[in-house]
């Protein structure tokens, strides 16, 4: 009976590891699930008689405020995976931790423009751009929730693997930070499509 | 201090300054909206400065610019195949016969 | 991931198991199941159009107190034909079943790279297979626009499509999941000196179906939660401003579109039509194969087609919608890519056709499906051709036509593909053998019917009669002067002894399990490394590791003692 190889070391002809590869190809699933979204919002826009400037309905300084939240997450996660390859599991706690909370203030602060625009009358079915900006922030919502899921997992209780197998709790720490950028990618170019344009 | 660790503190540095790099662009491109340029050039500076923030993004965080070529390829078929969508979408907006969209 | 494998429970070995031949086992019987089901509400549907409103015998009483098939229960019986036999029966059975069962034996493989999420696709399925048959239960009854769901019809629809989107979410969200682990296996897992071109054709056309899977069906999920929107939150991403439904205007906040809906449904939707026929043509030339006894003709040229395929299907979308008001720029694009993506399709063919040439081929029963396989599909595909042409589809669009085209690739194309994978790898499954002639007649019986059902659709579709019209609206009166109206008589019948020599083969699948003559290992001296393992494998699946000294189909090599050289063995002895 075999186990299953390559979940550590890399494939000598490919060079990666099977999760690796593997986080790789739902990431580019997912730029197809976003672009689809995007396709959609410019075949809209291009369509409509008139079209809101971002600006004129959202707040630009909070959404940018955000935008920094979320690009601090990102390099915190990317320090908390260096921390692990130094070996120092108190630092990558630290840094983890960190991402975590600004996520959730990125959470909080999404939660808190939402019910501003709830409060001003402002719903999904009130425009075109109303739409697609609750869809398109939600379904980025959701991503950053499940982002939350794992971090947290890894944080706590898929920890111990660090005692029995640091190598591939690293790759794990690596494969959530590949998909945690992703996520903020994602709204680098939400940002100033929704907001600025 | 060994040559791995010191080697590691570069790192850290490098991500340091593309969080740098990245704010100085978020803050850049907002000022830049402040402007109000002509829709269509804002467009272009707007996706722009998004396109370099998110390439240093997948450059260095996802450490892309190390990763196998494999990689690289699934990523521009990737890349490509939205294209496709996105840009069909468009002329099929202009090619047609008709109104598409009634407002 | 690797695990450890102690005793296991009930629950654990075969419910909720991560052995990848288990949850193919679990895929397989849940995707039968699924197509006798929409097999079923298709038998209903010709009663109505053999018969119109006349009461349904045998389960008249589900439908309502006089036993007719009302329009609105014919809607629905229509789109959940199409959304099961494509979503639920034949993508889980050729990729979920075929697919997991035999990649990872085919590539000398102890699983899959990822069980759990193996084990999450599947019950993701599931799911969503319940909840498109819940659906059926809910006011209104099923979904009833369609397996395309056109909106502005599907916004408006009753709850039924609202189940079908959700199902949908499960369904596609079970697809990425598979297609990850797909990729990642063939690309990782290969055993040594298995390289590309030494692979089994049949693992090619499983890589580019998952890459298929991988990138189409996102495109389909934004659609569809947009959809979502629309129907629940009263957005407008699909319905434009002022429409009019029975005399009055909707309130709507309009701006939306209609078209928008189309592009990204077929942007999945062609690539699906790949992902129905190539893991088919996989099973195909591995039964070819081994019942010719000589290497494939052409393997090289088959792999760069299947791969070109796999490209060329994400640019011919929009031949889909010549009628949508289309302008010639993208049109003569459009038919242009169509046009050229019958080229690698043609290539595989004839390299089926032409591996048969100077064969001592044995005419077992999985060798007759996979020979029935070849000019049903060719004749599915050349008839494929007027439509990929504007001005011949402009006629032919939305007509019977169209449903006997793409019902020869999928019918007596795919699904014959499916059952020679059936009975060719039945004795890896379960270490013995179908029975033989019960085999032969339900090939010969199935191979009749299906022309019987869909040949003369050709007739009635160049004659007019319009596809999803519950009475056939005014299309039959063109239908009556062409004088093909009589025919739907003749299909009707045809489908319902089409049911009746399925009987045969579950009889003998079910009795074989059991009952079946007793092989070994390689009853069919093959080559491929899944027949190195014993019968059914093992958990972990290879006894010893294995190595491979030689492309796939190595047989009656000049000099060679037996007929055939199996891929691990090291050396002629």
């Amino acid at each position: 009976m075999e186990t299953i190889p390559y979940t550590v070391t890399p494939r000598e002809d490919t060079g990666l590891i099977n999760a690796k590869l593997g986080i790789w190809l739902f990431l580019a699933s997912e730029v197809m699930l976003f672009g689809g979204l995007f396709s959609a919002y410019i075949f809209l826009r291009l369509g409509a008689v008139s079209w809101p400037e971002g600006s004129s309905i959202l707040n630009v300084p909070i959404g940018t405020f955000n935008t920094l939240v979320l690009i601090g997450s990102s390099v915190t996660m990317v320090l908390s995976w260096a921390a692990l390859a130094e070996k120092r599991f108190d630092r990558f706690r630290l840094y983890l931790g960190l991402t975590m909370l600004l996520s959730l203030l990125f959470l909080v602060v999404k939660g808190f423009e939402y019910s501003e625009k709830f409060s001003h009358h402002l719903y999904p079915a009130s425009s075109s751009f109303m739409a697609i900006y609750f869809t398109l922030t939600g379904l980025h919502a959701l991503h950053i929730i499940g982002g939350l899921v794992v971090n947290g997992y890894l944080w706590g209780p898929g920890s111990k693997m660090w005692a029995s197998d640091p190598e591939r709790f690293t790759n794990r720490v690596e494969i959530a930070g590949l998909y945690w950028h992703f996520v903020d990618l994602v709204w680098i170019f939400l940002f100033p499509v929704l907001y600025l344009l | 201090m060994t040559s791995a660790s010191s080697e590691l503190d570069t790192h850290t540095r490098t991500y340091l300054a593309v969080f740098g790099a990245l704010a100085i662009l978020t803050v850049v491109t907002v000022t830049v909206g402040y402007l109000s340029l002509p829709v269509g050039a804002a467009i272009v500076v707007a996706l722009s400065i998004a396109s370099l923030k998110g390439a240093l993004v997948a450059s260095f965080f996802m450490h892309l610019i190390s990763e196998q070529k494999s990689i690289l390829w699934l990523l521009l078929l990737t890349l490509g195949l939205l294209l496709v969508l996105i840009f069909i979408l468009i002329i099929a907006f202009y090619d047609h016969a008709g109104t598409i969209i009634v407002t | 991931m690797a695990e450890v494998h102690g005793e296991q429970s009930f629950w654990r070995k075969y419910i909720f198991s991560i052995d990848h031949k288990i949850i193919g086992i679990q895929y397989g019987i849940t995707a039968l199941f699924f197509l006798l089901f929409g097999f079923i509400l298709m038998m209903i549907m010709r009663w109505q159009l053999a018969y119109p409103e006349q009461p349904v015998p045998i389960i008249g009483w589900l439908l309502g107190e006089e036993g007719i098939l009302l329009p609105e229960v014919y809607n629905s019986l229509g789109a959940m034909h199409g959304t099961i036999m494509v979503f639920l029966g034949i993508v889980p059975l050729s990729v979920g079943a075929f697919g997991n069962y035999f990649v990872p034996l085919q590539i000398g493989a102890p699983d899959m790279t990822f069980p759990k999420l193996n084990m999450a696709s599947y019950w993701f399925y599931f799911l969503g297979g319940i909840v498109m048959l819940a659906s059926f239960f809910v006011p209104g009854g099923a979904a009833n626009s369609g397996w395309t769901s056109y909106p502005p019809l599907a916004v408006i629809a009753t709850m039924g499509q609202t189940m079908w989107l959700v199902g949908m979410v499960f369904l596609i969200t079970s697809s990425l999941l598979g297609a990850v682990n797909f990729i990642t296996t063939i690309i990782q897992l290969r055993v040594k000196g298995l390289t590309w071109m030494r692979l089994p054709f049949f693992v090619w056309s499983q890589l580019v179906t998952a890459f298929l899977l991988l990138l189409a069906f996102p495109p389909l999920e934004a659609a569809g939660v947009m959809q979502l929107m629309d129907r629940l939150a009263g957005t407008s991403f699909f319905l434009p401003s002022g429409l009019v439904v029975s005399g009055q205007v909707l309130e709507v906040t309009g701006g939306g579109s209609p078209l928008l809906w189309q592009h990204l449904f077929w942007f999945l939707a062609h690539p699906e039509v790949y992902v129905l026929i190539l893991p088919a043509m996989g099973i195909v030339a591995e039964v070819l194969a081994t019942n010719i006894r000589k290497p494939l003709w052409g393997y090289r040229a088959m792999v760069y087609s299947a791969v070109f395929l796999g490209f060329m299907s994400f640019i011919v979308w929009a031949h889909h919608m010549f009628l949508t008001g289309m302008g010639t720029t993208l049109s003569g694009f459009f038919q242009t890519t169509t046009m050229i993506i019958s080229i690698p399709s043609v290539i595989i063919l004839t390299a089926f056709l032409l591996s048969l040439w100077g064969g001592s081929i044995r005419f077992t029963t999985p060798m007759l499906f996979a020979l029935g396989f070849i000019p049903m599909f060719g004749l599915g595909g050349l008839t494929g051709l007027p439509l990929g042409l504007a001005p011949a589809d402009i006629h032919l669009h939305d007509t019977y036509y169209v449903i006997a085209h793409f019902h020869y690739m999928v019918a007596p194309g795919t699904i014959f593909a499916l059952f020679a994978g059936v009975y060719h790898w039945f004795p890896k499954i379960t270490g013995r053998r179908m029975n033989e002639t019960l085999g032969k007649i339900h090939f010969w019986g199935s191979f009749v019917c299906m022309n019987g059902i869909f040949m003369p659709m050709f007739a009635q579709g160049m004659a007019g009669i319009s596809r999803r019209l519950w009475d056939g609206g005014i299309s039959y009166q063109f239908a009556q002067d062409a004088g093909v109206l009589w025919s739907n008589e003749l299909i009707s019948i045809s489908a319902w002894v089409l049911f009746l020599f399925q009987i045969p083969f579950v009889y003998n699948l079910i009795r074989s399990i059991k009952g079946g003559e007793i092989v070994d290992d390689n009853p069919w001296e093959a080559t491929t490394l899944e027949w190195a393992a014993p019968s059914p494998p093992p958990h972990g699946n290879f006894t010893e590791p294995l190595t491979v000294y030689r492309p796939a189909y190595e047989y009656s090599v000049p000099g060679a003692v037996k007929d055939f050289l199996p891929q691990h063995q090291p050396e002629e002895g």
